[in-house]
């Protein structure tokens, strides 16, 4: 018996609205499908299931604000008859769903482990010793529940000292004069103001809410390198002169690929700082910002980019950026991100100086290409540049990290064809 | 406005004992010394020539034979009052205590009461030395079909026994010898108190100071010295050691979120260790610090002056524990 549970979309996500289910009872499933469709501030997004199986039982309901890791519906494993799962689960559910309702924070899940989506729930025993909540009095765990502070946030910003009642209300207090803060914003720039319950304002909420933390939280460092792309574009143009339109790379995804491939040697800036430290990822899931045509950003990831092909990279970027512009993400393109790239070259920006999104270390930054003259054993060339940044969080990494990760990617553009 | 007099602890309890010869024929004051000697530490003085020999009586030093007389004559329909010189005495009573007084109506499936009250003074600070400076309170609380009472304020010390005599199973009343000269103003028409409810002595929000008996008047100049630093301190004083109102201190603690137990006696199984597991066992939620205590020092109390003091919770110790419980 499997227990389909509500997925934890990004650090700042503490519930769902559920929307539809895909999938119905005694239907089989298959690892990655589709099984429902939840709305959250980040837009609707697809939930997939990462086990196969049959579905038992549907217990969430269309309307219902189900908190992270509440049980949706119940799967029956191969070999289980699923009506007899769907019986024997009939009082269970229940209870395990108000369990769920009184006390959010015990059912709220870790950031998933790299590389698997953050569902079903993991048992501790198949991946070891889980990780201990942050330290905070009773009576501080109750009261930031009540409040919806993020104790895992605030841990991280009291290094480790017990949290006690007043730093939550003192945490809440400056997000809601945050909020606040933000909400004039929002009115001031408008006429007509977008309702507080719109989509637009949710998703502001938590990009808001996202980048106070990061900036709470996270001391970064910012490095940046003006990198010659001349010859990893001539090679692009080589690569693509055959190929139908359809088919051509674009410089995007050949800068994606060079960052994955940067990474897999500088891997202290993958990975997610979680409970006081940094656990390191060994997969590289890399987190694209889109900018959405009604405002917004989010952020997909584009998973294993170090270990996809050109061509199949391209088609991964296509792919995840049109569905997050259409407004159909999946959970797994939300989940789980390892590091950020932002490319606001496109919009003719030189250098960005980027926020890490957290619970990630680094963001990777990147400008326009520029035709420059550079100076090449002696005389003076014409050549293309992109200003690469590099932001870094000081808890995870120094200087030294981020130096060796621009110069991995100087190499990567330099010879891009390297595997 | 009622008016009041001023009295001390002392006479607070022979009024009670007075009040009681007088009200319930039944009743009789029998201990060593209690009679013509007028008690130990004089709580019975002149009681004896009020009263005559059938209802103040001296015994022979045997806390086991008079105790044991006591409970015979509670369940032969008395309502004797025995005084044990101190707790540290009253352990060669404790098999009649523990064995008889306490069990009996539950051997004899409710044929038998044992109404009878114990009054011992317990507590150090006088310099008299180990065998007669424990606090062992907690030995008493531990016993089912006891009830156990520690009077700490001259309401208390009025008003406690009549309420005991009226309990038709064993009551233990502990009188701490520290106390005995404390003056202070009482009402002209005291009388009998409810010896059911803690009592909260000063309202505070920010620490509970929990504690009883001997300890109360330190716990309250403690919550002073506190409420000069600006921390607003609740002092809770228990009255009643067994059964203990869950009640009270759930309710100070839900509001303060910090406690800090002030006990005399020994800190290893200590009345604080009780209290401490309650709040867990209750207030787990509400709690935004670590519990602390303040106890005796884990030693027979000693002789010596400085010693005794060090031994023992003095309000520099409180005042530093609970600074430590607000630190967190």
């Amino acid at each position: 018996m499997i227990e389909f549970r509500m997925p934890s979309l990004g650090a700042d996500m503490e519930d769902g609205v559920f929307v539809e289910w895909c999938v119905a009872p005694g239907e089989p499933v298959a690892r990655g499908q589709v099984a429902c469709v939840v709305e959250t501030q980040k837009g609707a997004i697809e939930v997939e299931i990462w086990d196969a199986g049959t579905v038992a039982r549907l217990i969430a309901e269309p309307g219902q604000r189900i908190p992270v890791g509440q049980t949706m519906a119940i799967v029956a494993s191969a070999g289980e008859d699923w009506q007899a799962v769907a019986t024997s689960t009939a009082t269970l559910a229940a209870p395990a769903a108000a369990v769920a309702a009184l006390s959010p924070l015990a059912q709220a899940p870790a950031a998933p482990a790299a590389g698997l989506p953050s569902q079903p729930a993991r048992v501790p025993a198949a991946t070891g010793r889980p990780a201990l909540p942050p330290r905070a009095s009773p009576a501080a765990r109750r009261r930031a529940a009540e409040l919806g502070v993020d104790l895992d946030a605030l841990a991280a910003a009291t290094a480790g000292a017990p949290i006690n009642v007043a730093e939550v209300e003192r945490a809440a207090a400056t997000a809601a004069a945050r909020t606040a803060a933000t909400g004039a914003a929002e009115a001031g720039a408008t006429a007509a103001a977008p309702a507080a319950a719109s989509p637009e304002a949710a998703m502001r909420a938590a990009i808001a809410a996202a980048m106070t933390r990061s900036k709470r939280e996270i001391p970064h460092y910012y490095l940046g390198s003006e990198i010659e792309v001349e010859r990893a574009l001539q090679w692009l143009e080589e690569f693509n002169a055959p190929r139908p339109l359809a088919q051509r790379v674009l410089f995007a995804a050949l800068a994606l690929r060079a960052v994955a491939l940067a990474l897999r040697e500088v891997p202290d800036l993958n990975g997610r700082f979680v409970d006081g430290r940094f656990h390191r990822s060994e997969a590289i899931h890399v987190g694209v910002v889109t900018s959405l045509r009604g405002g917004g950003v989010v952020v997909p990831a584009v998973h294993d980019a170090d270990r996809l092909t050109l061509p199949e990279l391209m088609a991964s970027l296509r792919d995840v950026v049109a569905r997050a512009r259409s407004g159909r993400l999946r959970s797994s393109d939300l989940a789980d991100s390892t590091i950020t790239l932002t490319n606001l070259g496109d919009l003719g920006v030189e250098t960005v100086y980027g926020v890490i999104y957290p619970p990630q270390v680094a963001l990777v930054g990147l400008g326009r290409v520029v035709s420059r003259a550079a100076v090449r054993g002696g005389a003076i060339v014409a050549t293309r540049t992109v200003n690469a940044t590099l932001s870094g969080d000081h808890r995870v990494t120094d200087g030294l990290a981020g130096a060796r990760f621009l110069t991995a990617l100087r190499a990567r553009f330099d010879d891009p064809q390297a595997p | 406005m009622s008016t009041t007099i001023r009295t001390t602890y002392r006479e607070a309890l022979r009024m009670g004992l007075r009040d009681a010869l007088a009200r319930d024929e039944r009743a009789f004051l029998m201990g060593e010394d209690v009679a013509h000697y007028g008690g130990t530490y004089a709580v019975s003085k002149s009681l004896h020539g009020e009263f005559g020999e059938d209802r103040v009586r001296d015994t022979p030093l045997s806390e086991s034979g008079f105790v044991g007389a006591g409970i015979g004559a509670a369940m032969n329909g008395m309502r004797p009052i025995v005084e044990v010189m101190t707790v540290n005495f009253s352990l060669l009573a404790l098999d009649q205590i523990v064995n008889n007084a306490a069990t009996l109506r539950h051997m004899s499936g409710g044929q038998i009461e044992v109404p009878v009250v114990i009054r011992m003074t317990t507590g150090a600070g006088r310099q008299l030395a180990a065998q007669h400076s424990h606090s062992l309170e907690v030995w008493y609380a531990h016993v089912p079909g006891l009830r156990v009472v520690a009077p700490a304020t001259l309401a208390d010390a009025r008003g406690m026994l009549w309420t005991a005599l009226q309990d038709p199973d064993p009551v233990v009343i502990f009188e701490h010898a520290m106390l005995l000269p404390m003056e202070g103003e009482l009402d002209a028409d005291a009388g009998a108190v409810d010896i059911d409810h803690a009592a909260v002595r000063r309202p505070g929000t920010q620490l509970s100071l929990i504690t009883y008996g001997g300890s109360l008047h330190k716990c309250l100049e403690a919550a002073e010295v506190l409420a000069r630093e600006g921390v607003d301190a609740e002092v809770l004083d228990l009255r009643t050691l067994r059964p203990l109102d869950v009640d009270a201190i759930v309710a100070s603690v839900t509001k303060t979120r910090r406690a800090l137990v002030v006990d005399e006696g020994w800190k290893t199984c200590s009345l604080a260790a009780e209290i401490m597991a309650l709040i867990v066992e209750h207030a787990f939620y509400d709690l935004d610090a670590p519990l602390a205590r303040v106890c005796s020092a884990e030693v027979p109390i000693p002789y010596p002056k400085h010693l005794e003091d060090a031994a023992l919770p003095q309000v520099g110790r409180i005042v530093a524990a609970a600074c430590e419980v607000l630190s967190r």
